[in-house]
């Protein structure tokens, strides 16, 4: 894992591609904030999405956020894993964790976001 | 430990409550298909006594001390409320029997509709709605009616961001869609704000009065004065009416529709949640909107009028939530103008001197006199590690109930309290003392707090387990959570 | 009076405490044109012993159903409630405590609901309950609500046997949506039409409502409908009435994906309509749609078992606008009286006030249909009521049996005009006995007799 690949979002989402497949997921510090999640609910593989189109939701125990997509394509792939064990999110968010992988009809919506730098800034650490 | 009814043995009797059938029927004429057990308990009349003795025991409760929940209002629910409240002739009243043999049940809904009318300054009052969120939704589908009526298309209703999130809701399962209208550094409604996000679109402007904060929106006039002009409505959630009585009436201000909660401000028990009652109120303009049907006078006798072309129709299947009208009316009763104004005159000093006292361990972002509650916030312990949270466990530990945590969402670690009037200078005295010395804790030995509860039934719960995996019911083939 | 117990010199005490020297320094945010002059226009501020007189006379103008021969029914009915019933609910532990937002002191709360759901999952076989709604209305209305947002769609078929209450209330919850709700006719037999709920099932279509009994007292072939519904991708919706269970097949068995109904019959009086208590219960996989409190089982940091309100995200505190409901203040004292009531009777009380219910229904409807005139409206086996059709007008008759003590039924005229204004529905429960059918059908044949 090299975080050099990595993009952040200002809503706490990373995201990295690989073959044109986006591969995303939430930071560590969107894990700290939202306490234990308990619960994602996700696309289907094959749906299509838009940048910025909450697709999804994570759920802690007494809140709830929205999942946004990073980039605009097709849901190729979704991380059964975590839906399984959400638990497994806050344990490797950066890995094993990771949410969904989208097939991206523009790899440049990845130029605006954050790199790994800017977004320790952006949380303040 | 605390088996489940369902683990007490199942070899009980099931007793003779039901005198023997004096009308057996051969059961081939009857509907029979179930071959499943229903897995009801079988222990015996004396052992189901003792097992909801046992979870009785399990409770915290207002007759056992303060209850400082705010937004909740939990006074003391006067007894003989309930000794009225049990008599046959209003327990066995089926809803639709003729209006001839229940002309007292038409008399007190009729005269409590008046009392709050007179109460609110509001020109008529439903008593349909089973609950604070329920007349929120009647309310709204009252704006709604009217809107219609008038042919005009109005979608969004602003909701201030310390509203309750009853608020926001009630306006989706209309149609609406919400707004949020941020307060200012007051705590409060900014009159240039609102004129900015007041548009032809604005259906409903919703109000919490006095707000969450426990704050008098200071602008008020002015803010009804942007709302009317805008063609829209005023809508007042009444849970906080507790400290009004007798001080303000709505509708005279301005407010075209609220509700009350009689499990709040009148006195009526809150049941472990429920049931409630929120009867809705409506200046005269709206009065035709109102559920249906209404009880009326003609003469000197009361009927029920289901005739309204503009109503919204039903909310209930019959007229509300009965068994509490009783209750408050008596209230409403027993305390007269005089009495009412004295809850909402010591509402106002009680919490005034408990937020006074409180002041010195933690921090009130919006000082100056409050109404019935204040929000104080447990910011100042944060430097020991200790939350809001832990704040709330070491307060049970010390046999009290803790205020309501984390609401209104603008203040951090916020604890919203409420004492009410029915709690006495040393009660609020002592637990002042209680929340002094849970700070002093905080600072010395910040892991008591952290530990907190220990001297309760169970201690805290897995809050994650439950909602990761969770289990809704006892079943004969899977126990629930094994002790250890 | 006021149940203020502070004296003028507390109040003193606390104003000087405070640093002001009278309310009204308290109360100077309230604008000064806001406040009230002068007292309320109110009647009271009186004594206990005159509140209770008050109530005296207020009782005696009322003739309640439970003191005379009631077959009413139609929903609300006139039932035996064991005296453990009342005597649980008034400990001041349960009904003087707020919502159990503090789990380690609300275990006797909390735990009493996991039972009461734990006893509707029973009932109907269904896989989970919710702690409670206002009453059967808003349950089927929330589980239309449900519906559609599970399938999103916007159209759901429901009975026209359905009494005007109800649709009225479906009505006001589902205008807002944009729920389109459509009625099927009823069939002679007083069943759902399946002919033409076949046909008006479809891909937009969410759920199908049946309720069973039905409204007219007619038990409908669930699984007959249940093949259609689950043929077509809807969901199907059983609204159904919790005694009837001890006897019908459950829901659960026949493949609804929620059941709800009107709690009533468990352990509450009549009390003229309120309070009720809504039961709503549905297969597990729908419970992120599911309204109102939920309770699960857990286990504390000592690992001992205890109970805490779960999926809260679902609720109007935490998701506000995009809650499942908006419902927060539910009926809870009502569903620890119907797990008292479930306890105390147990399976083979409970069976038994089903089977009396049924069989004194069967007695009094072979007893009044032999009666020249006095005809059934609809051919369909029933479980507790029947609609009747007098040989005189409904109106006559109950009024010539309410002067005698009997309350004969509920009158269908208004609801359904298609029926005349010679129906009636007849209600009987465990409660009534022989002389009371008896007096029924003297009096059937005594108004309605040689007309």
């Amino acid at each position: 894992m090299n975080m050099d690949d990595f993009r952040f979002t200002e809503e706490h989402e990373w995201v990295y591609m690989e073959d044109g497949v986006a591969v995303m997921g939430i930071s560590d510090y969107a894990c700290e904030e939202l306490g234990d999640i308990v619960f994602v609910e996700l696309p289907e593989v094959g749906d299509a999405v838009q940048q910025k189109d909450a697709i999804g939701t994570i759920e802690a125990v007494k809140t709830v956020a929205d999942l946004f997509s990073p980039v605009s394509g097709e849901v190729v792939e979704v991380n059964g894993d975590i839906v399984d064990d959400p638990g497994l999110i806050k344990e490797s968010p950066f890995e094993e964790g990771w949410f969904l992988k989208i097939k991206a009809e523009d790899g440049s919506e990845l130029d605006d976001m954050l790199d790994f730098k800017q977004y320790k800034e952006f949380i303040g650490k | 430990m605390s088996r489940t009814i369902f683990e007490k043995g199942a070899s009980g009797k099931s007793g003779d409550y039901i005198h023997e059938n004096d009308c057996p029927v051969d059961q081939e004429k009857l509907v029979i298909q179930r071959n499943t057990p229903m897995n009801l308990p079988r222990i015996g009349e004396q052992g189901v006594i003792r097992h909801f003795c046992e979870l009785a025991s399990r409770n915290y409760h207002i007759d056992k001390g303060i209850y400082p929940l705010g937004s909740c209002t939990m006074k003391y629910n006067p007894v003989v409320h309930e000794e009225i409240a049990g008599r046959g002739e209003f327990g066995g009243l089926h809803p639709e029997q003729d209006p001839a043999d229940v002309q007292g049940a038409l008399e007190l809904m009729y005269n409590l509709q008046e009392s709050l009318c007179e109460i609110c300054g509001m020109d008529a009052f439903s008593l349909q709605p089973a609950a604070g969120a329920h007349g929120e939704l009647t309310g709204m589908m009252i704006a709604r009616a009217y809107f219609q009526d008038r042919g005009e298309e109005r979608r969004t209703v602003l909701v201030p961001d310390s509203a309750h999130g009853t608020n926001p809701a009630s306006v989706a399962i209309c149609g609406f869609t919400p707004e949020t209208i941020k307060s200012d550094s007051r705590g409060m409604i900014d009159p240039d704000l609102l004129r900015e996000k007041v548009n032809g679109q604005t259906a409903v402007l919703m109000l919490t009065l006095p707000n969450t904060l426990g704050l008098f929106e200071k602008d008020l006039k002015e803010i009804i004065e942007i709302v009317h002009q805008a063609g829209a409505l005023i809508y007042m959630d009444g849970a906080n009416m507790n400290a009004l009585m007798g001080i303000v009436r709505p509708g005279e201000a301005g407010v075209d529709i609220m509700h009350v909660n009689l499990h709040k401000t009148f006195s009526t028990p809150h049941g472990g949640g429920g049931p409630g009652s929120g009867p809705i109120g409506v200046l005269g303009h709206l009065a035709d909107y109102l559920p249906v049907p209404r009880p009326v006078r003609k003469g000197q006798s009361y009927d029920l009028d289901f005739e309204s072309e503009k109503s919204i129709g039903k909310i209930h299947s019959y007229y509300g939530n009965f068994n509490v009208f009783i209750k408050a009316y008596a209230y409403i009763l027993r305390l007269g103008a005089e009495g009412l104004r004295e809850v909402s005159e010591n509402a106002v000093i009680n919490a005034n001197y408990l937020m006074n006292l409180v002041k010195k361990n933690f921090t009130v972002k919006y000082p100056g006199p409050c109404m019935h509650e204040f929000v104080a916030s447990s910011d100042p312990l944060r430097e020991y590690g200790v939350k809001t949270l832990d704040v709330a466990k070491r307060l049970l530990d010390l046999g009290v109930h803790a205020p309501t945590v984390y609401f209104p969402l603008i203040v951090s670690e916020a604890l919203m309290i409420e004492p009410v009037e029915t709690e006495k200078k040393e009660t609020l005295d002592q637990f002042a003392s209680l929340l002094e010395r849970v700070a002093t804790e905080a600072a010395e030995d910040p892991q008591v707090l952290k530990d907190a509860p220990v001297n309760t039934p169970v201690r805290r719960l897995d809050e994650v387990r439950a909602a990761r995996n969770p289990d809704f019911r006892w079943s004969p083939d899977g126990n629930p959570a094994e002790e250890s | 009076m006021s149940y203020v117990q502070n004296t003028d010199r507390d109040r003193k005490m606390m104003l000087d405490s405070i640093g002001v020297s009278s309310l009204d320094d308290l109360l100077e945010p309230v604008p000064e044109q806001f406040r009230v002059r002068g007292d309320l226009e109110l009647p009271g501020g009186i004594s206990e012993s005159e509140v209770v007189d008050r109530f005296d006379q207020i009782a005696s103008a009322n003739r309640p159903a439970s003191s005379m021969a009631s077959f009413l029914g139609g929903g609300i009915y006139d039932r035996i409630i064991p005296a453990a019933v009342r005597f649980i609910l008034s400990r001041n532990e349960f009904y003087t405590s707020y919502t159990p937002y503090q789990a380690e002191v609300s275990q006797g709360t909390l735990q009493a609901i996991y039972e009461y759901q734990s006893m509707i999952c029973g009932l109907t076989g269904m896989e989970v309950a919710n702690a409670s709604l206002y009453d059967g209305a808003t349950a089927l209305a929330e589980s239309i609500l449900m519906a559609c947002s599970v399938k999103r769609k916007n159209r759901v078929l429901l009975p026209s046997s359905l009494p005007g209450r109800i649709k009225s209330v479906l009505k006001s919850y589902s205008a807002g949506r944009g729920i389109e709700l459509e009625y099927l006719p009823f069939t002679e037999e007083g069943t759902i039409d399946t002919g033409v709920l076949k046909k008006s099932l479809g891909p937009e279509v969410a759920g199908v409502v049946m309720a069973q009994p039905n409204y007219f007292g007619v038990v409908e072939d669930a699984e007959e409908i249940s093949s259609l519904v689950g043929g077509s991708k809807s969901l199907l919706i059983a609204y159904v009435e919790p005694v009837s269970l001890a006897l019908l097949t459950p829901p659960g068995e026949y493949g609804a994906d929620i059941a709800v109904g009107e709690g009533q019959s468990l352990g509450l009086p009549q009390n003229f309509g309120g309070p009720l208590i809504g039961f709503i219960a549905a297969k597990e996989k729908y419970v992120r749609k599911c309204p109102g409190r939920l309770i699960s089982s857990t286990v504390d940091v000592d690992g001992r078992r205890g109970y805490v309100m779960t999926l809260q995200t679902r609720e109007q505190h935490i998701r506000r606008e995009k809650a499942t409901s908006n419902i927060c203040t539910n009926e809870g004292l009502c569903a620890l009286a119907a797990a008292v009531y479930l306890s105390t009777l147990g399976e083979e009380g409970f069976r038994e006030v089903a089977l009396q219910s049924a069989s004194k229904c069967r007695t009094l409807f072979d007893m009044l249909t032999e009666i020249p005139g006095f005809k059934p409206v609809f051919s369909g086996d029933f479980f507790q009521e029947f609609v009747l059709d007098l040989p005189v007008k409904v109106s006559d008759f109950m009024e010539g049996c309410r002067r005698r003590g009997l309350l004969p039924g509920i009158p269908l005229g208004n609801d359904f005009p298609g029926l005349g204004d010679s129906a009636l529905l007849v209600s009987v429960t465990e409660r009534r006995k022989r002389e009371e059918l008896e007096l029924y059908r003297e009096l059937a044949e005594e108004l309605g007799g040689g007309r």
